[in-house]
Protein backbone atom coordinates (compact mmCIF):
# COMPACT_ATOMS: atom_id res chain seq x y z
CA UNK A 1 0.00 0.00 0.00
CA UNK A 2 1.37 3.37 -0.94
CA UNK A 3 1.00 6.43 1.19
CA UNK A 4 -1.44 9.17 0.16
CA UNK A 5 0.87 12.00 1.18
CA UNK A 6 4.03 10.53 -0.34
CA UNK A 7 6.36 13.19 -1.80
CA UNK A 8 3.76 15.89 -1.17
CA UNK A 9 5.86 17.60 1.47
CA UNK A 10 9.56 18.29 1.72
CA UNK A 11 12.22 19.48 4.10
CA UNK A 12 13.48 22.73 2.59
CA UNK A 13 15.57 24.32 5.32
CA UNK A 14 18.01 23.17 7.98
CA UNK A 15 19.87 25.20 10.57
CA UNK A 16 22.16 24.44 13.47
CA UNK A 17 24.28 26.20 16.06
CA UNK A 18 27.81 25.23 16.90
CA UNK A 19 28.00 22.15 19.09
CA UNK A 20 29.37 22.43 22.62
CA UNK A 21 30.43 19.93 25.24
CA UNK A 22 27.86 19.49 28.00
CA UNK A 23 27.27 22.76 29.82
CA UNK A 24 29.81 24.73 27.73
CA UNK A 25 27.20 26.67 25.78
CA UNK A 26 26.61 28.90 28.82
CA UNK A 27 26.28 31.95 28.94
CA UNK A 28 24.14 31.47 25.87
CA UNK A 29 20.58 30.56 26.83
CA UNK A 30 18.64 27.68 25.40
CA UNK A 31 16.20 30.05 23.65
CA UNK A 32 19.11 31.92 22.11
CA UNK A 33 20.35 28.67 20.57
CA UNK A 34 16.87 27.56 19.47
CA UNK A 35 16.35 30.96 17.82
CA UNK A 36 19.66 30.75 15.96
CA UNK A 37 18.81 27.30 14.59
CA UNK A 38 15.32 28.39 13.49
CA UNK A 39 16.54 31.62 11.85
CA UNK A 40 19.31 29.75 10.04
CA UNK A 41 16.82 27.15 8.84
CA UNK A 42 14.60 29.92 7.45
CA UNK A 43 17.57 31.55 5.70
CA UNK A 44 18.58 28.16 4.32
CA UNK A 45 15.06 27.69 2.96
CA UNK A 46 14.97 31.20 1.56
CA UNK A 47 11.90 32.21 3.56
CA UNK A 48 11.26 34.89 6.15
CA UNK A 49 10.73 33.98 9.80
CA UNK A 50 7.38 35.75 9.31
CA UNK A 51 6.37 32.98 6.89
CA UNK A 52 6.60 30.35 9.63
CA UNK A 53 3.14 29.41 10.85
CA UNK A 54 3.49 25.91 12.27
CA UNK A 55 5.42 23.99 14.91
CA UNK A 56 5.84 20.20 14.86
CA UNK A 57 7.84 19.23 17.93
CA UNK A 58 8.78 15.86 19.34
CA UNK A 59 9.96 14.77 22.77
CA UNK A 60 6.74 16.26 24.19
CA UNK A 61 7.95 19.69 23.02
CA UNK A 62 10.98 19.22 25.24
CA UNK A 63 13.97 21.52 24.96
CA UNK A 64 16.40 18.97 26.26
CA UNK A 65 14.75 16.80 28.86
CA UNK A 66 13.79 19.21 31.58
CA UNK A 67 13.00 22.44 29.69
CA UNK A 68 9.95 22.83 27.44
CA UNK A 69 9.42 24.82 24.27
CA UNK A 70 6.48 27.18 24.33
CA UNK A 71 5.14 28.22 20.93
CA UNK A 72 3.85 31.59 22.12
CA UNK A 73 7.24 32.37 23.63
CA UNK A 74 9.06 31.45 20.40
CA UNK A 75 6.59 33.57 18.39
CA UNK A 76 7.21 36.56 20.62
CA UNK A 77 10.98 35.98 20.69
CA UNK A 78 11.33 35.68 16.92
CA UNK A 79 8.43 37.78 15.62
CA UNK A 80 6.24 35.06 14.13
CA UNK A 81 2.88 36.75 13.43
CA UNK A 82 0.51 33.77 13.77
CA UNK A 83 0.44 29.97 13.84
CA UNK A 84 -2.16 27.49 12.63
CA UNK A 85 -0.46 24.34 13.85
CA UNK A 86 1.30 23.63 17.14
CA UNK A 87 1.68 19.96 18.04
CA UNK A 88 4.15 17.46 19.38
CA UNK A 89 4.96 13.78 19.27
CA UNK A 90 4.99 12.42 22.81
CA UNK A 91 7.71 10.84 24.92
CA UNK A 92 11.38 11.54 24.07
CA UNK A 93 13.99 11.34 21.34
CA UNK A 94 12.21 8.43 19.67
CA UNK A 95 10.12 10.92 17.72
CA UNK A 96 13.02 12.89 16.23
CA UNK A 97 12.67 11.76 12.63
CA UNK A 98 8.92 11.23 12.86
CA UNK A 99 8.39 14.92 13.58
CA UNK A 100 8.62 15.39 9.80
CA UNK A 101 5.53 13.19 9.56
CA UNK A 102 3.76 15.35 12.14
CA UNK A 103 4.68 18.43 10.10
CA UNK A 104 3.23 16.68 7.05
CA UNK A 105 -0.03 16.17 8.96
CA UNK A 106 -0.23 19.89 9.63
CA UNK A 107 0.63 20.81 6.05
CA UNK A 108 -1.71 18.31 4.42
CA UNK A 109 -4.54 19.46 6.66
CA UNK A 110 -3.81 22.98 5.44
CA UNK A 111 -3.27 24.16 9.00
CA UNK A 112 0.06 25.75 8.13
CA UNK A 113 2.38 26.55 5.22
CA UNK A 114 5.88 26.44 6.70
CA UNK A 115 6.38 24.25 9.72
CA UNK A 116 9.36 24.32 12.10
CA UNK A 117 10.76 21.35 13.99
CA UNK A 118 13.37 22.33 16.56
CA UNK A 119 15.46 20.79 19.32
CA UNK A 120 17.76 22.66 21.65
CA UNK A 121 19.75 21.08 24.39
CA UNK A 122 21.67 22.65 27.22
CA UNK A 123 22.95 20.23 29.82
CA UNK A 124 23.86 22.42 32.73
CA UNK A 125 24.83 20.37 35.77
CA UNK A 126 21.25 20.18 37.03
CA UNK A 127 19.96 19.17 33.57
CA UNK A 128 22.27 16.31 32.70
CA UNK A 129 20.56 13.77 30.50
CA UNK A 130 22.89 10.83 31.10
CA UNK A 131 21.66 10.29 34.64
CA UNK A 132 18.07 11.43 34.13
CA UNK A 133 16.55 8.19 35.40
CA UNK A 134 18.51 8.14 38.63
CA UNK A 135 18.02 11.84 39.31
CA UNK A 136 14.22 11.71 39.05
CA UNK A 137 12.19 11.89 42.25
CA UNK A 138 10.83 8.48 43.22
CA UNK A 139 7.30 7.75 42.02
CA UNK A 140 5.18 4.62 42.23
CA UNK A 141 6.24 3.41 38.78
CA UNK A 142 9.95 4.21 38.79
CA UNK A 143 10.16 2.65 42.24
CA UNK A 144 10.33 -0.64 40.30
CA UNK A 145 13.39 0.54 38.34
CA UNK A 146 15.35 3.25 40.12
CA UNK A 147 16.47 1.11 43.12
CA UNK A 148 18.36 -1.15 40.68
CA UNK A 149 20.83 1.62 39.91
CA UNK A 150 20.03 1.71 36.18
CA UNK A 151 20.49 5.46 36.37
CA UNK A 152 20.29 6.54 32.73
CA UNK A 153 19.27 5.42 29.25
CA UNK A 154 22.65 3.81 28.53
CA UNK A 155 22.41 1.65 31.59
CA UNK A 156 19.03 0.36 30.44
CA UNK A 157 20.40 -0.29 26.96
CA UNK A 158 23.32 -2.24 28.37
CA UNK A 159 20.87 -4.80 29.75
CA UNK A 160 19.28 -5.15 26.29
CA UNK A 161 22.72 -5.47 24.71
CA UNK A 162 23.67 -8.26 27.12
CA UNK A 163 20.59 -10.25 26.11
CA UNK A 164 21.45 -9.75 22.43
CA UNK A 165 24.96 -11.06 23.06
CA UNK A 166 23.51 -14.07 24.87
CA UNK A 167 20.94 -14.93 22.20
CA UNK A 168 22.95 -14.27 19.05
CA UNK A 169 26.61 -14.39 20.01
CA UNK A 170 27.07 -10.67 19.42
CA UNK A 171 30.45 -9.45 20.63
CA UNK A 172 31.86 -6.16 21.81
CA UNK A 173 33.97 -6.10 18.63
CA UNK A 174 30.79 -5.17 16.77
CA UNK A 175 30.08 -2.27 19.12
CA UNK A 176 33.67 -1.15 18.65
CA UNK A 177 33.29 -1.25 14.88
CA UNK A 178 30.18 0.95 15.07
CA UNK A 179 32.07 3.52 17.15
CA UNK A 180 35.18 3.37 14.94
CA UNK A 181 33.32 3.44 11.62
CA UNK A 182 31.31 6.48 12.58
CA UNK A 183 34.39 8.11 14.10
CA UNK A 184 36.03 7.71 10.70
CA UNK A 185 33.10 9.64 9.22
CA UNK A 186 33.68 12.48 11.70
CA UNK A 187 37.38 12.98 10.93
CA UNK A 188 36.83 15.59 8.22
CA UNK A 189 33.98 17.40 9.96
CA UNK A 190 34.97 20.70 11.53
CA UNK A 191 31.99 20.78 13.91
CA UNK A 192 32.48 17.25 15.22
CA UNK A 193 33.37 17.05 18.91
CA UNK A 194 35.27 13.76 18.52
CA UNK A 195 37.24 14.00 15.29
CA UNK A 196 40.51 12.19 15.99
CA UNK A 197 41.11 8.62 14.78
CA UNK A 198 40.10 5.96 17.29
CA UNK A 199 42.56 3.10 17.66
CA UNK A 200 41.60 -0.32 19.04
CA UNK A 201 43.68 0.16 22.13
CA UNK A 202 41.90 3.36 23.10
CA UNK A 203 38.52 1.70 22.78
CA UNK A 204 39.48 -1.34 24.80
CA UNK A 205 40.98 0.76 27.58
CA UNK A 206 37.80 2.78 28.20
CA UNK A 207 36.05 2.48 31.53
CA UNK A 208 33.03 0.20 31.50
CA UNK A 209 30.09 2.42 32.43
CA UNK A 210 27.57 -0.39 32.31
CA UNK A 211 29.21 -3.62 31.19
CA UNK A 212 28.90 -4.67 28.32
CA UNK A 213 29.05 -0.99 27.29
CA UNK A 214 32.09 1.22 27.77
CA UNK A 215 32.33 5.00 27.77
CA UNK A 216 32.72 5.26 23.99
CA UNK A 217 29.60 3.16 23.42
CA UNK A 218 27.72 6.02 25.08
CA UNK A 219 27.04 9.05 22.91
CA UNK A 220 28.38 12.51 23.54
CA UNK A 221 26.74 14.80 26.05
CA UNK A 222 26.54 18.06 24.15
CA UNK A 223 24.71 21.38 23.91
CA UNK A 224 23.36 23.07 20.80
CA UNK A 225 20.27 23.40 18.64
CA UNK A 226 19.07 22.10 15.27
CA UNK A 227 15.92 23.08 13.37
CA UNK A 228 14.34 22.16 10.07
CA UNK A 229 11.55 23.62 7.95
CA UNK A 230 8.95 21.47 6.23
CA UNK A 231 6.57 22.76 3.56
CA UNK A 232 4.51 21.43 0.68
CA UNK A 233 6.39 20.21 -2.39
CA UNK A 234 4.51 22.81 -4.38
CA UNK A 235 5.84 25.68 -2.21
CA UNK A 236 9.26 24.03 -2.10
CA UNK A 237 9.77 25.05 -5.74
CA UNK A 238 10.29 28.61 -4.56
CA UNK A 239 12.85 27.64 -1.93
CA UNK A 240 16.59 28.02 -2.24
CA UNK A 241 17.69 24.38 -2.34
CA UNK A 242 16.38 21.26 -4.06
CA UNK A 243 13.69 19.76 -1.80
CA UNK A 244 14.25 16.64 0.30
CA UNK A 245 10.92 14.95 -0.39
CA UNK A 246 9.22 13.19 2.51
CA UNK A 247 8.78 9.81 0.86
CA UNK A 248 7.88 7.88 4.01
CA UNK A 249 7.40 8.85 7.65
CA UNK A 250 6.17 6.81 10.57
CA UNK A 251 6.14 6.79 14.34
CA UNK A 252 4.75 4.42 16.93
CA UNK A 253 5.60 0.93 18.10
CA UNK A 254 4.16 -2.16 19.74
CA UNK A 255 2.96 -2.67 23.28
CA UNK A 256 5.68 -5.15 24.09
CA UNK A 257 8.46 -2.67 23.30
CA UNK A 258 6.53 0.11 24.99
CA UNK A 259 7.38 -1.46 28.32
CA UNK A 260 11.05 -1.29 27.55
CA UNK A 261 12.47 1.69 29.26
CA UNK A 262 10.60 1.86 32.49
CA UNK A 263 9.43 -1.68 32.96
CA UNK A 264 11.89 -4.08 31.29
CA UNK A 265 8.91 -6.40 30.94
CA UNK A 266 9.32 -7.29 27.29
CA UNK A 267 9.98 -10.86 26.16
CA UNK A 268 12.15 -12.24 23.36
CA UNK A 269 12.62 -11.28 20.59
CA UNK A 270 11.56 -7.72 21.51
CA UNK A 271 13.85 -7.49 24.55
CA UNK A 272 17.05 -7.67 22.52
CA UNK A 273 15.82 -5.31 19.83
CA UNK A 274 15.61 -1.61 19.06
CA UNK A 275 11.80 -1.60 19.15
CA UNK A 276 11.83 -0.23 15.58
CA UNK A 277 10.45 -3.20 13.65
CA UNK A 278 6.87 -1.89 13.68
CA UNK A 279 7.94 1.51 12.34
CA UNK A 280 10.36 -0.06 9.85
CA UNK A 281 7.65 -2.34 8.46
CA UNK A 282 5.32 0.65 8.06
CA UNK A 283 7.98 2.62 6.20
CA UNK A 284 8.67 -0.23 3.80
CA UNK A 285 4.93 -0.68 3.27
CA UNK A 286 4.47 3.06 2.63
CA UNK A 287 7.26 3.16 0.09
CA UNK A 288 7.59 -0.31 -1.42
CA UNK A 289 11.30 -0.03 -0.70
CA UNK A 290 13.66 -2.15 1.39
CA UNK A 291 16.72 -1.37 3.44
CA UNK A 292 18.96 -2.21 0.49
CA UNK A 293 17.38 0.61 -1.52
CA UNK A 294 18.71 3.20 0.93
CA UNK A 295 21.69 5.21 -0.29
CA UNK A 296 22.64 5.94 3.33
CA UNK A 297 21.17 5.46 6.78
CA UNK A 298 21.36 8.03 9.55
CA UNK A 299 20.65 5.76 12.51
CA UNK A 300 19.97 7.26 15.95
CA UNK A 301 23.07 6.26 17.86
CA UNK A 302 22.74 7.24 21.48
CA UNK A 303 24.37 3.89 22.25
CA UNK A 304 26.39 1.78 19.84
CA UNK A 305 24.46 -1.42 20.52
CA UNK A 306 21.24 0.24 19.37
CA UNK A 307 22.69 0.92 15.92
CA UNK A 308 23.25 -2.80 15.54
CA UNK A 309 19.74 -3.66 16.67
CA UNK A 310 18.16 -1.02 14.41
CA UNK A 311 20.09 -2.37 11.43
CA UNK A 312 18.40 -5.70 12.16
CA UNK A 313 14.95 -4.22 12.74
CA UNK A 314 15.08 -2.22 9.48
CA UNK A 315 16.28 -5.30 7.60
CA UNK A 316 19.79 -4.25 6.59
CA UNK A 317 20.57 -7.76 7.82
CA UNK A 318 18.59 -10.61 9.39
CA UNK A 319 17.65 -10.54 13.05
CA UNK A 320 20.59 -11.80 15.07
CA UNK A 321 23.11 -11.17 12.29
CA UNK A 322 23.96 -7.58 13.17
CA UNK A 323 27.32 -8.62 14.56
CA UNK A 324 28.57 -10.14 11.31
CA UNK A 325 26.96 -7.46 9.15
CA UNK A 326 28.69 -4.65 10.99
CA UNK A 327 32.02 -6.47 11.14
CA UNK A 328 31.92 -6.99 7.35
CA UNK A 329 32.59 -3.26 7.05
CA UNK A 330 29.16 -2.65 5.55
CA UNK A 331 28.44 0.54 7.48
CA UNK A 332 31.60 2.43 6.44
CA UNK A 333 31.39 5.23 3.91
CA UNK A 334 34.76 4.17 2.49
CA UNK A 335 33.41 0.68 1.73
CA UNK A 336 30.25 1.76 -0.05
CA UNK A 337 31.36 0.41 -3.42
CA UNK A 338 33.53 -2.48 -2.28
CA UNK A 339 31.61 -4.41 0.39
CA UNK A 340 28.54 -6.31 -0.74
CA UNK A 341 25.33 -5.00 0.81
CA UNK A 342 27.09 -1.95 2.21
CA UNK A 343 24.98 1.07 3.20
CA UNK A 344 26.94 3.89 4.85
CA UNK A 345 25.64 4.63 8.35
CA UNK A 346 25.89 8.00 10.08
CA UNK A 347 27.98 9.73 7.46
CA UNK A 348 28.08 12.75 9.82
CA UNK A 349 29.67 10.84 12.68
CA UNK A 350 26.42 10.56 14.59
CA UNK A 351 25.64 11.14 18.23
CA UNK A 352 28.68 9.11 19.16
CA UNK A 353 31.19 11.45 17.51
CA UNK A 354 29.75 14.61 16.01
CA UNK A 355 27.18 15.84 18.54
CA UNK A 356 24.04 14.72 20.29
CA UNK A 357 21.06 17.01 19.73
CA UNK A 358 18.46 14.30 20.40
CA UNK A 359 18.31 13.07 16.83
CA UNK A 360 18.00 16.17 14.65
CA UNK A 361 21.59 16.04 13.41
CA UNK A 362 20.54 12.81 11.67
CA UNK A 363 17.67 14.53 9.85
CA UNK A 364 19.98 17.40 8.87
CA UNK A 365 22.55 14.98 7.45
CA UNK A 366 19.88 13.06 5.53
CA UNK A 367 18.77 16.37 3.95
CA UNK A 368 22.36 17.26 3.03
CA UNK A 369 22.86 13.86 1.42
CA UNK A 370 19.69 14.28 -0.66
CA UNK A 371 20.75 17.78 -1.72
CA UNK A 372 24.23 16.55 -2.61
CA UNK A 373 25.97 18.94 -0.23
CA UNK A 374 27.11 16.52 2.51
CA UNK A 375 30.75 16.49 3.57
CA UNK A 376 30.87 12.71 3.08
CA UNK A 377 28.60 12.80 0.07
CA UNK A 378 27.15 9.58 -1.37
CA UNK A 379 27.14 9.69 -5.17
CA UNK A 380 23.61 9.86 -6.63
CA UNK A 381 21.98 9.73 -3.23
CA UNK A 382 18.36 8.93 -4.01
CA UNK A 383 16.92 7.69 -0.70
CA UNK A 384 18.13 8.57 2.80
CA UNK A 385 16.78 6.96 5.96
CA UNK A 386 16.93 8.65 9.32
CA UNK A 387 15.62 7.27 12.59
CA UNK A 388 14.67 8.48 16.07
CA UNK A 389 15.02 6.63 19.36
CA UNK A 390 15.21 3.76 20.32
CA UNK A 391 13.59 4.88 23.51
CA UNK A 392 10.17 4.96 25.09
CA UNK A 393 7.44 4.94 22.45
CA UNK A 394 6.92 6.40 20.00
CA UNK A 395 10.05 5.62 18.00
CA UNK A 396 10.15 6.83 14.43
CA UNK A 397 11.71 6.73 11.01
CA UNK A 398 11.84 8.94 7.92
CA UNK A 399 12.73 8.29 4.29
CA UNK A 400 13.77 11.30 2.24
CA UNK A 401 13.90 11.18 -1.54
CA UNK A 402 15.63 13.28 -4.14
CA UNK A 403 13.17 15.10 -6.40
CA UNK B 1 42.28 -7.45 19.66
CA UNK B 2 39.42 -9.11 21.40
CA UNK B 3 36.84 -8.53 24.05
CA UNK B 4 38.48 -7.27 27.21
CA UNK B 5 36.39 -9.25 29.65
CA UNK B 6 39.59 -9.99 31.49
CA UNK B 7 38.47 -7.14 33.71
CA UNK B 8 37.93 -8.49 37.19
CA UNK B 9 35.11 -6.79 39.04
CA UNK B 10 35.07 -8.81 42.28
CA UNK B 11 32.16 -9.04 44.72
CA UNK B 12 28.83 -7.51 43.72
CA UNK B 13 26.66 -5.89 46.36
CA UNK B 14 23.16 -4.50 46.27
CA UNK B 15 23.17 -0.71 46.47
CA UNK B 16 23.10 0.60 50.06
CA UNK B 17 19.53 0.63 51.38
CA UNK B 18 19.93 3.94 53.17
CA UNK B 19 20.16 5.75 49.83
CA UNK B 20 17.10 4.12 48.26
CA UNK B 21 13.62 5.61 48.52
CA UNK B 22 10.39 4.41 46.94
CA UNK B 23 6.87 5.71 46.81
CA UNK B 24 3.65 3.75 46.42
CA UNK B 25 0.09 4.19 45.25
CA UNK B 26 -2.98 2.02 45.79
CA UNK B 27 -2.08 -0.11 42.75
CA UNK B 28 1.44 -0.88 43.94
CA UNK B 29 1.24 -0.78 47.72
CA UNK B 30 0.33 -4.47 48.26
CA UNK B 31 3.63 -5.45 46.59
CA UNK B 32 5.61 -3.33 49.03
CA UNK B 33 3.53 -4.30 52.08
CA UNK B 34 4.24 -7.96 51.32
CA UNK B 35 7.92 -7.19 50.82
CA UNK B 36 7.96 -5.59 54.24
CA UNK B 37 6.79 -8.97 55.56
CA UNK B 38 9.59 -10.67 53.56
CA UNK B 39 7.20 -12.22 51.07
CA UNK B 40 7.77 -11.89 47.33
CA UNK B 41 4.62 -11.33 45.32
CA UNK B 42 3.69 -9.96 41.91
CA UNK B 43 0.51 -8.43 40.61
CA UNK B 44 -1.72 -11.11 39.06
CA UNK B 45 -5.05 -10.66 37.32
CA UNK B 46 -7.67 -12.24 39.56
CA UNK B 47 -9.75 -13.11 36.49
CA UNK B 48 -7.44 -14.43 33.75
CA UNK B 49 -4.33 -15.12 35.83
CA UNK B 50 -1.89 -13.00 33.78
CA UNK B 51 0.94 -11.41 35.76
CA UNK B 52 1.94 -7.79 35.26
CA UNK B 53 4.84 -5.85 36.76
CA UNK B 54 4.97 -3.11 37.82
CA UNK B 55 1.43 -3.41 39.16
CA UNK B 56 -1.07 -1.32 37.19
CA UNK B 57 -4.82 -0.66 37.38
CA UNK B 58 -5.94 -2.98 34.55
CA UNK B 59 -4.93 -6.35 33.20
CA UNK B 60 -3.56 -5.73 29.70
CA UNK B 61 -4.85 -9.14 28.57
CA UNK B 62 -8.49 -8.98 29.74
CA UNK B 63 -8.89 -5.41 31.11
CA UNK B 64 -10.07 -6.66 34.49
CA UNK B 65 -9.18 -4.50 37.45
CA UNK B 66 -9.37 -7.37 39.94
CA UNK B 67 -5.95 -8.15 41.36
CA UNK B 68 -4.49 -10.93 43.43
CA UNK B 69 -1.12 -11.00 45.19
CA UNK B 70 0.01 -14.63 45.42
CA UNK B 71 3.02 -15.62 47.49
CA UNK B 72 5.70 -16.56 44.97
CA UNK B 73 8.49 -19.10 45.57
CA UNK B 74 10.97 -16.21 45.79
CA UNK B 75 13.22 -17.72 43.15
CA UNK B 76 13.83 -16.86 39.53
CA UNK B 77 16.19 -16.85 36.57
CA UNK B 78 18.55 -14.11 35.40
CA UNK B 79 17.04 -12.80 32.14
CA UNK B 80 19.71 -10.14 31.63
CA UNK B 81 22.01 -7.89 33.64
CA UNK B 82 24.65 -5.16 33.58
CA UNK B 83 27.74 -4.59 35.71
CA UNK B 84 28.22 -1.09 37.09
CA UNK B 85 31.14 0.20 39.10
CA UNK B 86 30.12 3.49 40.65
CA UNK B 87 27.61 4.29 43.33
CA UNK B 88 25.07 6.48 41.53
CA UNK B 89 24.52 8.65 44.60
CA UNK B 90 28.11 9.69 45.29
CA UNK B 91 30.24 8.41 42.40
CA UNK B 92 32.41 6.27 44.67
CA UNK B 93 33.75 2.90 43.52
CA UNK B 94 30.99 0.38 44.11
CA UNK B 95 30.39 -2.80 42.11
CA UNK B 96 26.72 -3.62 41.65
CA UNK B 97 24.76 -5.73 39.21
CA UNK B 98 21.40 -4.43 37.98
CA UNK B 99 19.49 -7.54 37.01
CA UNK B 100 16.25 -8.43 35.25
CA UNK B 101 14.86 -11.54 36.96
CA UNK B 102 12.19 -13.75 35.44
CA UNK B 103 10.12 -14.68 38.48
CA UNK B 104 9.31 -18.32 39.19
CA UNK B 105 5.61 -18.94 39.75
CA UNK B 106 4.57 -16.37 37.14
CA UNK B 107 3.98 -16.46 33.40
CA UNK B 108 7.29 -14.73 32.73
CA UNK B 109 6.93 -11.54 34.78
CA UNK B 110 10.15 -9.58 35.23
CA UNK B 111 11.45 -7.79 38.31
CA UNK B 112 14.34 -5.32 37.99
CA UNK B 113 16.64 -5.40 41.00
CA UNK B 114 20.22 -5.99 42.14
CA UNK B 115 22.11 -9.27 42.37
CA UNK B 116 24.66 -9.70 45.15
CA UNK B 117 26.35 -12.43 47.12
CA UNK B 118 28.74 -13.45 44.36
CA UNK B 119 31.45 -12.00 42.16
CA UNK B 120 30.03 -9.83 39.40
CA UNK B 121 32.27 -11.77 37.03
CA UNK B 122 30.35 -14.98 37.78
CA UNK B 123 26.88 -13.69 36.89
CA UNK B 124 25.37 -15.33 33.80
CA UNK B 125 22.08 -15.16 31.98
CA UNK B 126 20.09 -18.25 32.94
CA UNK B 127 21.50 -18.61 36.45
CA UNK B 128 19.04 -19.39 39.23
CA UNK B 129 18.62 -16.76 41.91
CA UNK B 130 16.71 -16.40 45.18
CA UNK B 131 15.28 -13.35 46.84
CA UNK B 132 17.02 -11.51 49.65
CA UNK B 133 15.72 -8.49 51.56
CA UNK B 134 17.33 -5.09 51.69
CA UNK B 135 15.88 -2.56 54.18
CA UNK B 136 15.58 0.88 52.54
CA UNK B 137 14.38 4.32 53.61
CA UNK B 138 11.09 4.87 55.46
CA UNK B 139 10.96 1.29 56.77
CA UNK B 140 10.29 -0.21 53.35
CA UNK B 141 12.10 -3.39 52.26
CA UNK B 142 13.45 -3.98 48.74
CA UNK B 143 13.59 -7.45 47.21
CA UNK B 144 17.10 -8.10 45.86
CA UNK B 145 18.63 -11.38 44.70
CA UNK B 146 21.55 -13.74 45.36
CA UNK B 147 22.58 -16.95 43.62
CA UNK B 148 20.17 -19.76 44.55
Amino acid sequence: MGWAHQDKTAIVGIGATDYYLRGKSWPRTINDMAGEAILKACADAGISIKDVDGFAYYSTAGAGYLDKFDTASLMETLGIPHVGFSATLTSGGGGASGAAGLATAGLMNEDCKYCVTVMALQQLPQHRLGVVVGAAAPNPENSFLQPSGLVGPGYLMSVLARRHMHLYGTRREAFKEIVQATREHALNRPKAIRNKPLEDEEYWSQPMLADPLCRLDFCLETDGAVAFITTTTERAKDCKHPPALIHGAAHGGTRNWGRAFAWMGMQDPDFASSGHKFVADRLWEQTGLTAKDMSCAQIYDHFSCMVLMQLEDYGFCEKGEGNDYVLSGAIRYANRDTVEGAVPVNTHGGNLNEAYIIGLTHVAEAVEQIRGTAINQIEDCEFALSTGGPASLPVSGLILRRA
Amino acid sequence: MTDNRNISYGPANALPGDQIAITTNPDTEPFWEKAKARTLTACQCADCGHFRMPPSPYCPECQSSNKSWPELPGTGTVFSFAICTRNPKNGEDYVYVPVVVELDGTDGAHLVSNLGGCDADDVEIGMKVAVDWNPIKDDWVLPVFRPA
